[in-house]
């Protein structure tokens, strides 16, 4: 009974603390404008059963110690000499000073981009299409649909290794006997070509995700818009882009976010096909984060590389809201 | 009977030009064979890889690289892939833990989505929202490092160690997930049973949880989706060879098959099926199962 109760004051304690700024427009009861007397809360005063408490904070302390504390202590390692083990000692920012002049670092980030940015276009136009083409007319839909989501349900490591052999062997052998130069030898080994295979396999992996929720998009579209449109004599292209297109404009945004955001920690495509090479070349910010910090020595090095990879990605995030919200008030 | 087909025949009859309409959506429904022929070409480009796996899994180390039938059917290149792979403990290894990580996020991640969703006017409870959903932008190669060292300092770099990290980090999605749907559930089915005497926690259980069924389905089949086929975590948690799950036994012993490639094939053939058998006879369901996610 006695821990209960502490469990209620540390809650109570952690409410006061809070800033006042929270969002409160969207809370379920509308807030009592009254001014009070020592603190003004646009929280309601209501009783809050002890159960619930009991059900959401143990929940929220292991949650911190396992993903805010790692977090603050990545923060902390990097400044520091660590290897992971043994004694070290603190460094200051000498980690990040050196980030920037590494060029292994910088190329892995500019790698990561251009992935990210390839993938994230392709994954969305295909998906567009396929969503639009599964939604339409076609025979055997729900068959289709299956098929198209199976990717989805297969580890990108284990079906990775089956493409790198058919990039090894199947596809260099196809290449010499249509002649093409460049698809004669294998893309993986090619310092200039070896992206092309992550890209596509992590196009092919993805695409499943977005086709759904695009089809989760076109279900709301009302038929009878296309009805109206189809009296006024709309061709099959402003049809898309008129109608479909600004109607699921919300799931066009969910899904550029969601694919950008997994396409900028591509990991398992690159341990499957090129293990970074050749040349170090196809080494993504998580590859040489895992290889670096895991397996080279590089521990703090590399966690002052995660820390800065964090920040790089808030910014993205950071501008993709901005841009995003300033869209959708047009 | 009469009086009906008079009301209907007369209501269609005073309305010949929105018959006329419908009837031309009749004929605009009839089959785009075209675009059925350019979804099914397209289905190629999954189809092949897949039949590519299945027929080099059975041919001879010869015969591998085409995408011809093979000429002798090679049923032992599974035996032999699964002695070197270990395949029945690494099988049993992401068995144990996809179940026990489906189950115990499915146990514990409700209630404390059902607490939050309840809560939403005290600030506390809306703090605790933004703490579990503000982890989810958090990119997981940032805490990598220093999760895998203080997993190991804690003797928790095994399948234990794995389960709770799988059960951990999912509830920011969960939470996001389930929390809309709960609050779609009338609270006064819950006023109902606290005057009948019912406690928070046996209202939850006896009244919320059940009818948290669609949703729940959601949170398992991605969870276990997420649990079978995870590479990263696996690879940077597990540091016993006993432990290993499916996936991180074919990067293990990839080596192993040299050049072999048929029993390779063999071992990716067994490390893909058991998804796609469920998928087969789960297909709709699973299907609908992630689209529910994904408009939450």
């Amino acid at each position: 009974m006695t821990s209960l109760t502490n469990a209620d004051q540390q809650a109570r304690a952690m409410e006061d603390v809070l800033a006042n700024d929270i969002d409160t427009r969207r809370s379920r009861r509308p807030a009592s404008k009254t001014p009070r007397k020592r603190k003004a809360s646009a929280f309601s005063d209501r009783k809050v059963d002890h159960a619930y408490y009991w059900m959401a904070v143990p929940a929220a302390v292991i949650f911190a110690v396992f993903l805010y504390v790692p977090f603050i202590q990545g923060v902390l390692y990097s400044f520091t000499n660590s290897q992971g083990y043994g004694d070290y000692d603190w460094i200051g920012f000498k980690n990040y000073m050196a980030l920037f002049h590494d060029g292994r670092v910088g190329h892995a980030y500019l790698f990561t981009f251009l992935i990210a940015i390839a993938i994230t276009v392709l994954i969305n136009v295909i998906a567009l299409f396929l969503s639009v083409a599964l939604n339409g007319k076609i025979a055997w839909k729900n068959g289709f649909r299956a098929i198209y989501f199976i990717p989805y349900t297969l580890a990108v490591l284990v079906i990775g290794y089956v493409f790198k052999y058919i990039f090894m062997q199947p596809l260099p052998a196809l290449g010499k006997a249509l002649g093409i130069g460049w698809l004669s030898e294998s893309l993986l080994t090619s310092e200039r070509h070896a992206w092309i295979p992550i890209v596509f396999l992590a196009v092919w992996q993805g695409v499943a995700y977005s086709v759904l929720i695009y089809l989760a998009g076109l279900q709301t579209v009302d038929t009878q818009v296309y009805e109206a449109a189809a009296i006024d004599g709309v061709n099959a292209w402003q049809k898309f882009w008129k109608i479909t297109f600004p109607l699921i404009g919300p799931f066009f945004t969910i899904n550029l976010v969601l694919t950008m955001k997994n396409a900028l920690g591509t990991f398992d495509q690159v341990v499957a096909l090129t293990d970074g090479g050749p040349n170090s070349k196809t080494e993504t910010v998580t590859y040489l984060i895992w290889k670096g910090g895991l397996t080279g020595g590089e521990y703090a090095y590399q966690t002052a590389n995660a820390v800065l990879f964090f920040i790089v990605l808030a910014i993205i995030a950071f501008i993709q809201l901005k841009f995003f919200s300033s869209k959708e008030k047009v | 009977m009469t009086t009906a087909t008079t009301t209907i025949a007369s209501a269609s009859s005073t309305r010949p030009s929105a018959d006329a309409a419908h009837m031309k959506f009749r004929k605009d429904r009839r089959i785009n064979w075209w675009l059925t022929a350019v979804v099914a070409v397209f289905s190629l480009t999954i189809l092949v890889p897949l039949y590519f796996t299945v027929v080099t899994a059975l041919k001879t180390p010869a015969e591998a690289g085409s995408f011809s039938l093979p000429s002798s059917w090679q049923w032992g290149n599974f035996a032999a892939a699964s002695a070197k792979v270990d395949y029945p403990r690494a099988a049993l290894n992401s068995a144990i833990i996809t179940v026990l990580a489906v189950s115990l996020t499915l146990v514990t991640n409700t209630f404390v989505a059902y607490a939050i969703a309840r809560n939403m006017d005290k600030r506390f409870f809306r703090f605790l929202y933004y703490f579990f959903i503000a982890a989810m932008f958090v990119p997981f190669p940032v805490v990598m490092l220093p999760l895998a060292k203080q997993m190991g300092s804690w003797h928790l770099d095994n399948q234990a160690g794995l389960i709770i990290l799988y059960v951990i980090l999912g509830l920011g999605t969960n939470l996001f997930i389930a929390t809309g749907f709960i609050r779609s559930i009338p609270v006064s089915l819950e006023e109902a049973a606290r005057i009948d005497g019912a406690g928070t926690w046996r209202i939850f259980w006896k009244i919320i949880f059940p009818l948290m069924g669609p949703i729940n389905a959601t949170i398992a089949i991605m969870t276990a989706l997420w649990a079978w086929n995870d590479f990263l975590l696996p690879l940077i948690i597990l540091t016993d060879q006993s432990n290993q799950t499916i996936p991180l036994a074919q990067y293990v012993f990839s080596s192993q098959f040299a050049t072999n490639y048929p029993q390779a094939f063999a071992s990716y053939l067994m490390a893909m099926a058991p998804v796609l058998v469920v998928y087969v006879f789960a297909q709709k369901w699973v299907v609908g199962g992630v689209m529910r996610g994904a408009v939450k």
